[in-house]
């Protein structure tokens, strides 16, 4: 029986076309639609089924960030976390917080609560960094299992399954351990309204990078967030033969 | 005798610079042949200045410590050849990087943003207690990179302020190194200490092609989930035989099981940019276009005028693609 911690992000959902800052410091937040991180979701899902097979006996969510990070911590309780952790984190401090200060959360965490499994989403759709599994793995020095597309547990193992450039790649690590969860591990569920209204009871704990001894001085310095270049708008073609044309003209086909 | 007084300043300054500064190029390879991103790498290094030592580690290293031995404008290639590295498991390749690093102390550790790269830079950057640059498109200064965010939607400049930077790049955005023009030298680390239990690597089920690879081909053909089935892929299988393309496809294409996953291009896909894209019943999602973008001719096929992808196409095509593209592939030929 196994003790799995989750680390779930808000995020600006995913659907969201996202508006660049005038002063050019960031992206606009405010008022803006935020939901849990698709990949977080999916490691939810997955540590929710191995309770439900009866390989973990408790689910434990943490996220970091201001009081809206609750929001999430809140539909991974609704999802069947068992309990969830806020580690709190001022607006202003959150956005200077990197992977780096996360992934020492994170392990912090997974050695107090005496977690055996750390489940985390394979990258955040923010900040696209793909880093925290890894270095919360670094950190406590625990095998590490990215883009996860199938876990099996097997006595003081698991098997998995790895989403690789050119297909797939299997292999065994040994637990504890960290995974990294890519979108093809499983379909998350749904919360529904009675689990929701259920989640709203079970236990949060809040508590500061302080109270674990972690430093969050950032360690990268934001110099601009602009605007990507602007694609100049292409033509509408009326058949095949002018498509291959354009594209002889081009010097695409010979 | 002033001006050549500056000079000989000058070129004091730069060679302390260029001392103070070295970089570590972490080699990907599968025992076989060098991975094409490497040469990537190697251009982004010469971006930073300073020395460039590659490592090559692995169970075979031969074959790609042959490929880099005569590039130009490196100074070392260091060879960790053994057992222990059987899958580039990362938890044996982490600790290899960490004693190399701290025997050598380079400023820049830097490889490219593959699977590979992506799995094991971030431990290492963990062990070292630096936080590390993801992906980076461009580099403005040793210590000042360009990444992209939301899905390509925002460029972010980030200075690393940690004495180490370890850096993953994202291989269409710098051109390969021809590796030629030089002769480097060679060197052998003791390696079969870093034999690991805590993961075992167990097999691979690669996809077989004979096509080019997705991430380097010139020419890329993708479908979406209008092709409705994997045995329609068929036709894009024609198509791209005639332009020697890669084929490719969107994440619906992939959930549906159309495809394997390997082929997905987008924002958790791969991230390329040929020179020409033709993307075949694909709407144009915000995390698809983030892959594929930076093509240099984009071409859509599409029968709903209004899919988003119409507005990054430099050509779009209203139109069936079960008539569209047999047509165009009959007009290729």
């Amino acid at each position: 029986m196994a003790r799995v911690l989750v680390g779930v992000k808000r995020v600006i959902d995913y659907a969201v076309k996202i508006r660049v800052k005038p002063d050019k410091t960031g992206v606009v937040t405010d008022g803006v639609k935020h939901s849990m991180n698709p990949f977080d979701e999916i490691a939810i899902e997955e540590a929710v089924r191995m309770k439900e097979q009866k390989v973990a006996n408790e689910v434990i969510a943490v996220s970091c960030g201001p009081q809206q990070a609750q929001d999430v911590l809140r539909t991974a309780l609704a999802m069947g976390a068992d309990k969830a952790i806020h580690v709190e984190v001022p607006a202003k401090e959150y956005e200077t917080l990197q992977p780096i200060h996360v992934s020492k959360i994170l392990a912090k965490l997974a050695q107090n609560e005496k977690a055996d499994l750390v489940i985390l989403g394979k990258q955040a759709i923010d900040d696209d960094c793909n880093q925290t599994a890894q270095m919360t793995a670094g950190f406590l020095n625990w095998p590490q299992a990215t883009f996860a597309s199938k876990v099996e547990k097997q006595d003081g193992h698991i098997l998995v399954k790895r989403e690789i450039d050119g297909g797939l790649e299997n292999i065994k690590c040994k637990l504890p351990a960290v995974i990294s969860a890519d979108l093809r591990l499983n379909e998350p569920r749904y919360a529904t309204l009675p689990n929701i209204m259920k989640a709203k009871k079970k236990p949060l704990t809040k508590m500061t990078p302080k109270d674990l001894g972690v430093d969050i001085t950032p360690r990268i310095k934001i110099v601009k967030v602009e605007d990507p270049p602007v694609r100049q708008a292409g033509a509408i073609i009326p058949d095949v033969d002018t498509l291959v044309t354009k594209l002889k003209e081009k010097g695409h086909v010979a | 005798m002033l001006c050549n007084r500056t000079r000989h300043l000058i070129y004091q300054f730069s060679s302390q610079a260029r001392r103070l500064q070295s970089t570590l190029v972490i080699a990907e390879h599968d025992n076989k042949s060098l991975s094409p991103i490497t040469q990537s790498a190697i251009t982004a290094a010469k971006k930073l200045g300073g020395d460039i030592t590659v490592l090559v580690a692995g169970e075979q290293c031969k074959p790609a410590v042959e490929a880099i031995a005569k590039a130009s404008g490196l100074s070392k290639i260091l060879i960790a050849e053994s057992a222990a590295f059987k899958g580039f498991t990362p938890e044996s390749l982490a600790p290899l990087v960490v004693d190399i690093q701290k025997k050598s102390n380079f400023t820049h550790i830097v490889s490219g943003a593959s699977a590979f790269g992506k799995a094991l830079l971030p431990r290492i950057a963990a062990t070292l207690d630096v936080s590390p640059v993801s992906d980076i498109i461009g580099v403005q200064s040793a210590d000042t990179f360009v990444r992209s965010i939301y899905a390509g939607n925002a460029i972010q400049t980030v200075t690393a302020t940690d004495p180490i930077k370890v850096i993953t790049i994202r291989g269409t955005n710098f051109e390969a190194d021809n590796l030629e023009g030089g002769s480097v030298a060679q060197e052998t680390v003791a390696a079969d200490s870093y034999k690991t239990d805590s993961t075992e690597f167990i097999s691979q089920e690669l996809s077989k092609s004979d096509r080019p690879d997705l991430s380097s081909a010139s020419v890329v053909v993708s479908g979406g989930r209008g092709l409705k089935s994997g045995d329609n892929f068929k036709l894009l299988y024609d198509l791209a035989d005639k332009l020697n393309a890669a084929v490719g496809a969107s994440r619906a294409a992939v959930d549906a099981g159309f495809v394997p996953n390997d082929l997905q291009v987008g924002q958790t896909g791969k991230i390329i940019a040929p020179d020409l894209y033709i993307a075949v019943g694909i709407s144009g999602a915000i995390q698809h276009l983030a892959g594929m973008k930076d093509s240099k001719t984009i071409v859509a096929i599409n029968k709903d005028p209004e899919a988003p992808i119409f507005q990054v196409a430099d050509y779009g095509l209203v139109a069936d693609l079960f008539k569209a593209v047999p047509e165009l592939t009959e007009k290729l030929k």
